[in-house]
């Protein structure tokens, strides 16, 4: 179940010979990481890429995630592609908390990272990781369709990873671990709070 | 030796039974054993879409269709049976015969339901829907 239980020389003797041995973790996550389900939910223009992934000609389904899900309760990643709005910020929230865990986000394009070329406008929160952990970001505007595999083989590393038990167990595993976060509410002027200070650490500027 | 042919629909009777319930005991053991169950507000909430819910998913529907149910069933369905009743009248047994009786005032009576409601009075002063 732990890992390091299984000798590697002995795994591949045994392999040479045909005898497959694995553990309940590698099964598990050999399973899940080739099974990714991605929400069907686009922002703005990299949907079009995230789409264009998703077609043939990129063809997501070669990682095994091309099962776009209308329904977050069936989703085990959300792909935050495009501008992400104050107005849209609740519901993308709200989104990612009626997913089941595991669960994971991939930041897609510089919008969704930092507000991108909006960054300044009023309306336009800068970077969907004030509200909601993200795992993997993928900058680019819009990133190419190839930056989105990568991003997506980034996310399968991180799977394959993960510990089923034991003190580095993975996050969801642990049961303090949140699982809903925080829904952001419409304020006077600004989302209010403006950010999950649980999850985000706004960025420090040391003058020497 | 021919095993007793009810054997099989009990053989399938088991594979159907262990079909759903084999993946739905393993899904509770994984949470038992791994996965802390993490039920909250939204992931509870009955709608799925972002937007916040309203109300509950156990409310009443108003059923705007039911007189065209009732009246359909009078004039289309009992027509179908009609026929073929009045063809084979004279060779009825008197069983056939009173459960078709039985039938028709069913229908019959939700005829004068419908004819109690206004439903068959149309023109320029008719009431019915």
């Amino acid at each position: 179940m732990s890992e390091g239980q299984i000798d590697e020389g002995l795994r591949a003797e045994l392999q040479r010979q045909g005898v497959w041995v694995t553990s309940m973790q590698e099964l598990y996550n050999w399973g899940r990481k080739n099974s990714i389900w991605p929400l069907q939910f686009g922002l703005a223009c990299c949907a079009i890429e995230m789409i264009a992934t998703a077609a043939s000609r990129y063809d997501i389904a070669r990682f095994g995630g091309e099962v776009f899900r209308p329904s977050p309760r069936q989703a085990d990643l959300m792909i935050v592609a495009g501008t992400v709005t104050k107005k849209m910020a609740p519901q993308i929230v709200r989104l990612y908390n009626q997913m089941p865990d595991p669960k994971y986000v991939i930041s897609m394009g510089a919008c969704a990272i930092s507000g991108g070329p909006f960054k300044q406008g009023y309306n336009v929160l800068k970077g969907i990781d004030r509200y909601i952990p993200v795992d993997v970001y993928i900058p680019g505007c819009p990133p190419r369709p190839e930056a989105l595999l990568h991003a997506f083989m980034e996310l399968q590393r991180k799977i394959d990873s993960q510990k089923l038990s034991g003190e580095n167990k993975a996050d969801f595993l642990k049961k303090e671990q949140p699982s809903e976060f925080p829904v952001p509410e419409f304020g006077e002027h600004d989302l209010n709070p403006p950010a999950n200070k649980d999850v985000y650490q706004p960025p420090k500027l040391e003058r020497v | 030796m021919t095993p007793n042919p009810y054997l099989f629909i009990v053989v399938f009777a088991g594979v159907a039974l262990m079909f759903p319930l084999l993946p739905l005991a393993l899904a509770w053991c994984w949470r038992r054993f791994f996965q802390p169950p993490k039920p909250g507000p939204d992931k509870n909430a009955i709608y799925e879409c972002g937007v916040e819910s309203i109300g509950d998913a156990q409310i009443q529907f108003r059923s705007q269709y039911y007189l065209y149910a009732i009246i359909f069933l009078i004039f289309d369905v009992e027509a179908i049976f009609l026929v073929p009743f009045a063809v084979a009248f004279s060779s009825l047994p008197v069983g056939a015969f009173i459960a078709v009786l039985v039938f028709l005032l069913l229908l019959i009576e939700g005829l004068v339901w419908a004819w109690g409601k206004g439903c068959l009075n149309w023109g320029p002063s008719g009431t019915g829907t």
